[in-house]
């Protein structure tokens, strides 16, 4: 405690007087005045000798006053705290166990390094205490000792004698040593520190019908870390998991939550003990409705993930979820958050009734959710859309400022669901023009009225009313007024030409913002060199808006759910997003489904588990800011609701902003639109260029060759976007993984007539979230036929999202002209680590342990070396041989193969001498990635 | 885990401060001061990140605790624990406020280094606690008494300790309803649940062994009704029956129970047994959404007569039996915003307009089963240019009855102690049917 008011010397003498007093009232009644002064601050460190001479004393509650005041001061006093000693290690052996424990728990407690030392006897002695007190006290300790000295605990065998206790007959310290080994083991996230078995799993599922409320949250935390062997182990599990549901703490039932929607998914789903399960969840979830306020926010945060993994488990259970008059403001939100996930046609008419009464309240942030709400509704149930825009329409006359503008953002929406349909309300919207202040209302209404301008007789002088404002507007009705006037302009080209080249001039000529300038200039050369392509462009058919825009990412959604109940449940971020240091950036997956019922389907599981990822993504509304969205104007914000933040990982995220995420669905578009600027004078014939290019490539790619010859495979580069495609800018590279970092080896060609500037990289979301690492390092101009080499370190933390290919890779650069996309593919075995090299012992476990099914057969055909040479040429590449046997003139080599994602691959690789061809088998428990990690085989061992 | 513990009065002075982590530096105790307590809006979570620190609050009346980590935590553990606290404190020193956290330090230092090591909450029982934190200084205790307080912090039943006499065998249970009901104003019910609880009040000599039985729908239908003959408490009439009559069982929905009821086997048998802590305890929560009996019934009839007057008209019904009274009754009509003046006409209880609340409050001290009253109001208005109409909102209702609204009847509660030569006899049972309204309201 730092200490900040003084206390007068006179008080400090009174007090030692009577802190050295022969009567023990006296004593004790003068170390509370020291405890006391000490809570409001007062500097009382100089009594350390007097205080520390109390603690030899038979009175329990003296003694515990001078040990919190040891542990407050001993950090500041490290050489005075050596005098305590002595009387912990007595405190230690005495008769009382009580005693016994208070002092070893106290030592753990002060964080000296001279003070551990004497700390391990005592506290080997007290882990083996006859009284399960001092035990389950022993065994915290050994986490605050592992928090202060990690090697000393190794040292000392502390953690031995700790797994020991997960055997102890005294279901509160088997549920301590739980704790405590938790906690150290994800500081050491490859130890396999809780060696979690099916003996251990049924010692701790028999302590947890026997210990403390607290200590059942424990084991059920620990039991969620594990992953049982099959089916049945699963559902043995669960079985005696269930009956926690039933429990007064919130806690304990959310952690039996978590560990059945965990272990859920190995459960074939024709099972009938799958459907029985599903049904036990839900009524306890809405029993953690009715807990205080601080819970149920908690809880309606998980049930938010609960909806998006399982929606079925709460689908009739919407009416739980209306908000009450007395909740407060944050139960609210998240209350109405989950039912528009809930909405469907069975109930969308209550649910309309509804929002349409909380659209009345008070609470400003409230009122707009709702409003918002309503739109989402309109946009999710097609039956129920005409009701929610004349709910909308309602509200609009209400003419309270933030319901209208809110009204308009999600009627845009309305309009992009369901063209032609109610374009009638358009009138009612333009009344209230002059009431919208906010730009993302201001910005709706203007592409509003650019999408309909045939329709508004007065289009014109509606936007030109917005142009006289113009620099003081945001960016977002920046855009959206430029993109407007220009669909204006190409619907009614007679009367409004005077506007359009006002706007061009104003975003062109007098904007600093270079996303502005850059779209002016497209505009303006694509009217004038060819409308017809303008219109083909400027009015393009939008791609529909999918129902569930603010769904979370299914990667994330999956971790997620491994931590049911925790802050990251709360937050909607991975823990790493807010932890500090190594504990909890170990990444949890649900595990695969296994067993017999299914087997067929297990390869897709791994990411089944991600669920719709691959299909639903595309049709997501790119996120804001997507530059090659912007130009079909589809750039103002998702109609997200307000309220969880969005799925944000921290520095992942800070690039991704620039391109954003909607790369796919719109690529395709991108070609369409290099096209139309083929006609530009600006761009070269670059069809010449294109072999000196390609040979270039090849020169670099042998200087890479010769650079590593004993490294990891690279192969050569290829031209991955030719300059015919991107304005004359050629790009080709290759990968490669150089002492662990992961690079992507560019080589960009400027095959046009003008100076490039400004690159800048991206990458869609992949497989294995790869991310640059750091800005594209082009930072001298690139001139006409200049070439440059770039290496882009590529980091793994990247957003994930399973591609196909597996290693397909989308990539956005940009330069000063424009946006380019292409897309690659990269080589597995970069993401092969260094420490991929398994136990022995640990490969056989797991190679019996991956099913069958996930096993894939491979042959790899005209290869010529021998297993010696082929190991070692693996080797190069991460690919690490653990055993060779040689049976009947066939050589079996034993590999394994650890990705940057954790998962690991093991091999059998059979070569019979005189054979050239091999035959590999590969098991993994995410099976797909088989066929890259064969690809790869075949191009190291043929390379 | 939890890195520290902070408790604030309400101008955000620290008035217990205790730190588990080193990762906790006392700038936490400023960070949350600033951002959360000195905030000027309303409290828009109830967790709060400042600059990776996590902060967990509840607050009692104008006293904050706070819970801070810089890990991944159980997030609900924390909210529990805090809970816990709460209730620990006040079973120690009674209300939770400044003065009593001021002149019980000492005492809150000493629970929070027994309940809380190094982040990890222990038992915190306040039986068990009772038996080794005391105000009073610990008097020297045997070995044997040591041993005992050791084996019951640790033990199975840490809740309850040994060597408890009573020279009366005595226990209450109440049974604690309350009843939400939202309707149509045609009658129609939209929805209508009840949350229970069960509150036993237990003044029992020794562990005694307690089996806890109740008309569960699915428990009698698997003894089929000859298995009816084993109502063992006698007291379970005790006013049990409401004017719904005649119902058998009830369907629960969902239950959850004090951590002394043995989960498993209510999994496995349904069958609650327990032993319990000594004192009170909730033992269990329930909720119910099938064949509720609604005490009253309300029914509405506004007439709008012309732009500057309505007519109110509301009767209400009570609906169980005759011989039982309701009391407590209130019924809050809602007027539009634009009132100017109301007369009101009442049969039965006190009626008046509350200008400040924007409604007609009528109370009824007590109401007899099937009996009906009402109240008729004029209610003028002022005419405004106001073209949005009037919402409407719903008539609610606030009453006591003496029984159950679910229909949840006590069977019988068996009390067996191996040990001592009492028998399930000898203890006196009291039971108590008490029903309130939750959130009862009817559309208009």
């Amino acid at each position: 405690m730092v200490c900040s008011v003084s206390i007068c010397a006179g008080e400090i003498f009174e007090l030692k007087a009577e802190l050295n007093s022969d009567k023990k009232e006296k004593k004790k009644e003068a170390v509370k005045k020291v405890i006391a002064s000490m809570t409001v601050g007062k500097d009382v460190s100089a009594l350390f000798p007097d205080v520390v001479n109390c603690m030899q004393t038979d009175n329990l509650e003296l003694k515990k006053l001078v040990y919190l005041y040891l542990m407050n001061y001993a950090k500041s006093q490290p050489d005075m705290a050596i005098m305590a000693v002595n009387t912990f290690v007595k405190d230690c052996e005495d008769a009382n166990p009580l005693i016994r424990a208070l002092a070893v728990r106290t030592m753990g407690c002060i964080r000296v390094d001279k003070i551990t030392e004497y700390l391990c006897e005592p506290l080997r002695k007290c882990l083996k205490d006859e009284d399960p007190y001092v035990r389950k006290t022993a065994a915290v300790c050994v986490a605050k000792l592992h928090d202060i000295n990690a090697q000393l605990v190794e040292d000392q065998g502390f953690l031995d004698t700790l797994k020991d206790l997960i055997s102890d007959s005294n279901p509160m310290v088997v549920a301590n040593a739980v704790a405590a080994l938790s906690e150290i083991a994800e500081s050491h996230p490859n130890s396999n520190l809780l060696d979690l078995n099916p003996q251990s799993i049924n010692k701790l599922l028999t302590a947890l019908n026997e210990c403390t409320e607290w200590g059942q949250i424990f084991i059920l935390d620990c039991l969620a870390n594990y992953t049982p062997r099959d089916d049945r182990e699963s559902q043995s599990i669960c079985e005696r998991v269930t009956p926690r549901l039933s429990h007064a703490n919130s806690a304990v039932v959310l952690s039996a939550v978590k560990v059945l929607m965990k272990f859920m998914e190995m459960l074939p789903k024709d099972l009938d003990y799958y459907g029985t399960l599903l049904k036990k969840l839900a009524p306890p979830l809405v029993t953690l409705l009715s807990a205080e306020p601080e819970l149920q926010y908690v809880a309606l945060r998980n049930i938010n993930l609960i909806v998006q993994k399982r929606p079925e488990i709460l689908k009739h259970e919407m009416k739980v979820f209306f908000v009450k008059y007395n909740d407060p403001i944050y139960v609210k939100l998240e209350k109405l958050d989950i039912m528009i996930r809930l909405a469907s046609q069975a109930n969308i008419a209550q649910v309309l009734a509804e929002l349409k009464e909380y659209a009345t309240e008070v609470d400003v942030d409230f009122v707009r959710k709702a409003v918002r709400a309503i739109g989402r509704c309109a946009i999710k149930v097609e039956q129920s859309a005409e009701r929610c825009v004349s709910t909308l329409l309602d509200l609009i006359q209400t003419k309270v400022n933030y319901v209208v503008q809110e009204a308009i953002v999600v009627i845009k929406d309305i309009f992009r669901k369901y063209p032609n349909k109610y374009e009638s309300v358009i009138a009612t919207l333009c009344e209230n023009l002059d009431s919208l202040d906010e730009p993302e209302a201001r910005a709706a209404m203007i592409w509003i009225v650019g999408e309909y301008a045939e329709r508004i007789d007065n289009a014109d002088e509606l936007l030109e009313s917005f142009l006289e404002g113009f620099h003081d507007e945001s960016t977002q009705v920046q855009l959206q007024l430029l993109t407007a006037i220009v669909k204006l302009f190409l619907k009614k080209p007679t009367e409004t030409q005077e506007l359009v080249q006002q706007v061009l001039s104003l975003a062109t000529q007098d904007s600093d913002n270079p996303d502005l300038r850059d779209r002016g200039y497209i505009y303006w050369r694509l009217l004038s060199t060819d409308p017809v392509a303008a219109k083909e462009v400027v009015l393009a058919e939008k791609p529909l808006i999918s129902e569930e825009t603010d769904l979370i990412e299914p990667t994330l959604l999956e971790e997620l759910i491994c931590h049911i109940g925790t802050l990251a449940s709360v937050y909607h971020k991975p823990p790493s997003a807010f932890v500090e240091g190594s504990r909890g950036v170990m990444h949890k997956r649900l595990p695969a489904r296994t067993g017999s019922g299914e087997s067929t389907e297990s390869p897709d599981v791994g990411t089944a588990a991600g669920g719709s990822a691959p299909e639903a993504a595309p049709s997501i509304i790119p996120s804001q800011g997507d530059l090659l969205g912007d130009l079909l104007n589809l750039d103002m914000a998702p109609p997200t609701t307000t309220g969880p933040p969005p799925p944000n990982t921290g520095m992942q995220m800070g690039g991704m902003d620039l391109l954003g995420g909607g790369l796919d669905s719109l690529v395709g578009i991108s070609h369409s639109m290099g096209a139309g600027f083929g006609a530009a004078p600006a761009v070269m014939p670059a069809s010449l260029n294109a072999p000196v290019g390609g040979g270039l490539g090849d020169l670099f790619d042998l200087g890479g060759g010769v650079g590593m010859p004993m490294g990891a495979y690279i192969p050569p580069k290829t031209v991955w976007l030719p300059a015919m495609k991107a304005k004359g800018l050629e790009i080709s590279g290759t990968f490669a993984r150089r002492a662990g970092v992961i690079q992507m080896e560019l080589i960009l060609t400027n095959k046009a007539m003008s100076v490039m500037t400004d690159f800048a990289i991206q990458f869609n979301r992949n497989s294995f979230g790869l991310a640059p690492a750091g800005p594209l390092q082009v930072l001298t101009p690139l001139g006409p036929n200049q070439t440059i080499e770039v290496s882009l370190p590529l980091s793994t933390v990247g957003p994930v999202m399973k591609m196909d290919p597996l290693n397909n890779l989308q990539v956005a650069v940009k330069n000063n002209i424009d946006v380019f996309y292409f897309s690659c593919q990269y080589p597995i075995s970069m993401l092969f680590v260094e420490d991929g090299k398994m136990e022995r012992q640990v490969f056989l476990a797991t190679w019996k342990d991956i099913p069958n099914d996930n096993e894939s057969q491979f042959q790899i055909k005209d290869c010529h070396l021998n297993s010696d040479a082929a190991s070692s040429k693996l080797q190069g590449s991460n690919i690490f041989t653990i055993a060779k046997r040689t049976v009947e003139g066939q050589d079996m080599l034993y590999m394994s193969i650890k990705l940057s994602n954790g998962i690991w691959v093991l091999a059998e690789l059979r070569v019979q001498a005189g054979n050239p061809n091999y035959t590999i088998s590969l098991k993994c428990r995410a099976p797909e990635v088989s066929q890259c990690v064969f690809q790869c085989y075949e191009a190291v061992l043929k390379n | 885990m939890i890195g520290g513990l902070f408790i604030y009065n309400h101008k955000g002075e620290v008035l217990i401060s205790r730190v588990y982590r080193d990762d906790i530096g006392r700038n936490a105790v400023d960070a949350f001061r600033v951002n959360v307590i000195h905030a000027r809006q309303q409290v828009r979570s109830p967790v709060t990140n400042i600059a990776r620190t996590s902060f967990f609050h509840v607050k009692r009346s104008n006293i904050w605790l706070a819970a801070v980590t810089k890990q991944n935590v159980n997030a609900a553990m924390v909210f529990e624990f805090l809970y816990k606290m709460c209730d620990v404190m006040t079973a120690y020193f009674g209300k939770i406020s400044e003065e009593n956290i001021k002149n019980n330090f000492v005492l809150i230092y000493e629970l929070l280094d027994e309940i809380l090591d190094f982040g990890y909450p222990q038992n915190s029982e306040t039986g068990a606690l009772k038996t080794f934190i005391t105000q009073t200084g610990i008097k020297s205790q045997s070995k044997e008494e040591q041993s005992q307080i050791t084996s019951q912090v640790t033990g199975q039943i840490g809740w309850r300790r040994e060597g408890i006499k009573y020279r009366r065998n005595e226990l209450f249970l109440d049974v604690l309803e309350s009843v939400n009901l939202l309707m149509s104003p045609q009658g129609q019910v939209l929805s209508a649940h009840v949350s229970g609880r069960v509150v036993m009040k237990s003044y029992l000599s020794g562990m005694p062994e307690c089996k806890f039985g109740m008309n569960d729908k699915i428990v009698i239908d698997k003894q089929g009704k000859g298995g009816a003959t084993e109502e063992a408490a006698g007291k379970s009439d005790l006013g049990g029956s409401g004017g719904g009559g005649g119902k058998q069982s009830i369907a629960i929905d969902d239950c959850t129970f004090h951590q002394c009821v043995r989960l498993s086997k209510f999994d496995a048998e349904r069958s609650i047994s327990f032993i319990p802590p000594d004192g009170e305890c909730e033992l269990m929560r329930y909720r119910t959404t099938k064949d509720i009996i609604l005490p009253f019934r309300v029914i509405p009839l506004v007439r709008e007569v012309g732009r500057t007057k309505l007519e109110v008209k509301v009767v209400i019904k009570s609906n169980f039996k005759p011989s039982l009274l309701a009391q407590k009754i209130e019924v809050r009509i809602p007027t539009p915003l634009n009132t100017s003046g109301v007369q009101v006409i009442c049969m039965k209880g006190k009626a008046k307009y509350k200008a400040s609340e924007n409604a007609i409050v009528w109370k009824i001290k007590r109401m007899a089963g099937m009996k009906e009253s009402q109240i008729s109001a004029e209610i003028e208005l002022l005419p405004t240019n106001d073209k949005k109409k009037w919402a409407r909102p719903p008539i609610s209702m606030n009453f006591e009855v003496p029984f159950a609204p679910s229909g949840l009847k006590v069977r019988y509660l068996k009390v067996f102690e191996p040990k001592l030569n009492y028998s399930d006899h000898d203890v006196i049972k009291w039971v108590r049917y008490i029903g309130r309204s939750g959130i009862y309201e009817t559309r208009c």
